[in-house]
């Protein structure tokens, strides 16, 4: 199912773009053709970068009255035959949280895009946080798998919406763009491919005709139905209540099961194929860090001093952060000495990582609750005291 | 028994239009909600557009239970926001017909604000809301539509907020066509379900509807007979009347008829038109018809 991107989309060159800049435009290459928004700091830039662009390649952006709205017109426009998307921060990411299940249940492929700030509550509007990490795996209520990236560049901001939009059709799930307010306006160079050089996952069309198509049997991958749209003459039913391959509702255990387990499965099954992250100087480290978004720039930074004072110290970045890199974790812990996990929370993928590692390596937090990067320095020091140095 | 057995049952009108292997439906009896189901059927029969291009969307509770039933694209998604829902799915695809078919909590409670905002756009789209007073589905708490003095199991000593004039509150926000009808105005609703389904634009129909198990319980009303009954003494079908008179009280009269049909143009119309102004020939459109059938890009 390799397909290219459609040129209309694509704004081919090199740019000099914030980070919500280049997730529209990521949005844009990807074929997404229909975006529901609610002003929010500090994503708001994407959406006034995507309702700027769109009626110039044919498609719409509506900014609704809230994110609830917009979380779910998203998804109506999937199921008339577009791939859309939804941006927001804090706030707007809380209210769209039982919109995140509906998408879930019913299978409904979309991307949402949390432009991180500091919280709980209102925050810090205009500064960095990285403490929707949690949220973004577990915010929705009942059990679910999700998948959500990453970037920690403009770039990457560009680069990863491609890619979240490929893992959605191809899972058949909403996936997470989990940016940051330093990722989202920081301006840097973002090169956009030639639209023939973006690869597309597009959205898996039923083999089946009516009458004997099922909405919600695997039809790919042994996991994953085929889609149709509305207006096809399929009929279909779609309900966010437990419901059984025709779609229809069933309120009994036995079906909960087989629904909901694949759900999870098609995720947890497939872990090891969806999992992306980037590792530097791992081979022969005693001391891995790991780090991820805005924060991943600083602890690089701390880890060059490290090395430059004789530590053997590496890092591992997860770009697709859920699922977590379960496997390659598991097995560094067996090796290194230790874990110095950064991030600007008062830790959330610490505890993973403090799970992974089971008692076979150290585990160490630096975490602060948000409002700024952290200081080179005291990602240093923890470093230095992992290595046995101060 | 033995009389019947050889005799093939005659299909019911609307068996077309449902999904038989779901039935028995959840709904009791003496509910409004069949009513205006069968009514619907008929006005799909009626209305000459194809079924396949015809969606329903509900929200939750009894009346959103209809997504489940009809033999059509329907999609049952969250309590309040299948208004939303149907903004997404009528705007990516302007071909379609989509139909709200939800209860009063779910639009004028929980979905109240959806509800507002796809009125002033002018969305096109048909909003069908069942009033029975009440939430059914839970038991029987008071809704934004309860009538003052009526109970309800959150109003256990009468409730003492104002009820919502939901035709008065759809035209002042926007809509272009609004109607008042109960589950006794068979024909009524009908017809107003086939004028607001080939109408251009957010258009809204209001069905007062018993609720024998809750609402006409709590409220000694007497069964399902009985409220259509009382629908058939105390309704009174006043076309074009002023939106503001239109109050509902606990045992008052019901007013209802077609009180607006205007023209005004919908959410595309002004999208396409401001666009197509200010960016000339670079704006590409959206749901115009052309050649090729209405313009629009899908994957």
């Amino acid at each position: 199912m390799k397909a290219t991107a459609d040129p209309k989309g694509v704004l081919t060159g090199e740019h000099f773009l914030d980070g919500d800049w280049s997730c529209a435009e990521g949005a844009l290459a990807a074929g997404c053709r229909f975006v529901a928004g609610y002003p929010i700091t500090p994503s708001t830039e994407t959406v006034e970068r995507f309702g700027a662009r769109i009626p110039t390649v044919g498609g719409l952006f509506i900014q609704m009255e809230d994110e609830i709205a917009s979380s779910i017109a998203i998804q109506g426009a999937v199921w008339s035959g577009l791939k859309a998307m939804t941006v927001t921060s804090g706030p707007g990411f809380s209210l769209m949280m039982e919109h995140i299940g509906l998408a879930v249940m019913t299978e409904t492929p979309c991307v949402f895009v949390d432009v991180q700030r500091g919280g709980p509550s209102t925050g810090l509007p205009t500064l960095p946080g990285q403490a929707d990490m949690m949220q973004a795996r577990w915010g929705s209520h009942g059990d679910y798998e999700i998948i959500a990236v990453c970037p920690n560049s403009p770039q990457e901001s560009f680069d990863l919406t491609v890619h979240a939009f490929n893992l959605s059709e191809q899972y058949r799930v909403p996936v997470l763009v989990m940016l940051d307010e330093c990722v989202g306006h920081m301006y840097e160079k973002v090169v956009i491919p030639k639209a023939d050089e973006i690869e597309i996952f597009p959205r898996r069309w039923t083999a089946q005709p009516p009458g004997k198509y099922l909405p919600f049997q695997p039809e790919y991958d042994g996991w994953i139905p085929g889609m149709v749209k509305a207006g096809d003459g399929y009929f279909l039913h779609v309900t966010g209540l437990t419901h059984d391959e025709k779609g229809y509702p069933q309120m009994n255990a036995e079906c909960q099961e087989t629904c909901v387990r694949r759900l999870v499965d098609k995720i947890r099954k497939n872990a090891d194929r969806i999992v992306r992250y980037e590792e530097t100087s791992i081979a022969g480290a005693d001391i891995a860090v790991i780090a991820y978004g805005i924060t991943s720039r600083v602890a690089y930074a701390a880890m060059e001093m490290a090395r430059s004072y004789g530590v053997k110290v590496g890092m591992l970045r997860p770009t697709v952060i859920w699922p977590f890199p379960e496997t390659r974790i598991r097995k560094l812990a067996g090796k290194l000495k230790a874990f110095v996990v950064v991030e600007m929370n008062y830790g959330q993928m610490y505890y993973e990582v403090e799970r992974l590692a089971a008692g076979k390596c150290e585990t160490h937090l630096v975490g602060h609750g948000g409002g700024t990067v952290h200081d080179p320095e005291v990602i240093l020091d923890t470093i230095m005291r992992a290595a046995g140095k101060r | 028994m033995k009389a019947t057995a050889n005799v093939k049952k005659a299909a019911h009108l609307a068996e077309p239009l449902l999904r038989m292997d779901r039935l028995p439906h959840i709904w009791c009896p003496g509910c409004g909600i069949g009513a205006t189901v069968n009514c619907f059927a008929s006005a799909l029969a009626k209305c000459g557009i194809p079924r396949e291009k015809i969606a329903v969307v509900s929200g939750i509770g009894c009346t959103g239970r209809v997504a489940g039933y009809v033999k059509l694209d329907s999609f049952h998604t969250t309590h309040g926001r299948p208004i939303p829902f149907a903004t997404g799915l009528a705007l990516g695809n302007p071909e379609l017909k989509v139909v709200v078919y939800s209860g009063d909590g779910d639009i004028v409670a929980i979905g109240g604000n959806h509800f507002m905002h796809a009125a002033r756009r002018n969305v096109s789209m048909t909003v069908i809301c069942v009033n029975n007073f009440i939430y059914g589905m839970t038991g029987g708490q008071v809704a934004p539509t309860t009538p003052e003095e009526a109970r309800a199991t959150t109003a256990p000593y009468g409730c003492y907020e104002p009820p919502f004039n939901l035709p008065f509150l759809a035209k002042s926000c926007g809509a272009v066509y609004v109607a008042r009808w109960t589950a006794m105005h068979i024909r009524h609703t009908t017809n107003s379900m086939v004028e607001a389904i080939n109408k251009k634009g957010f258009s809204f129909i209001e069905i007062i509807a018993p609720c024998p198990t809750v609402y006409s319980r709590l409220n000694r009303l007497g069964d399902g007979l009985d409220m259509l009954k009382f629908y058939r003494e105390n309704s009174e079908i006043r076309n074009g009347a002023a939106t503001e008179d239109l109050d509902i009280t606990f045992k008052g009269k019901i007013i209802c008829g077609k009180f607006v049909d205007r023209e005004a143009p919908t959410y595309l119309d002004r999208m396409n038109g401001q666009l197509q102004k200010v960016l000339k020939d670079r704006y590409v459109p959206w749901g115009v018809p052309s050649k090729t059938g209405l313009d629009r890009c899908v994957s």
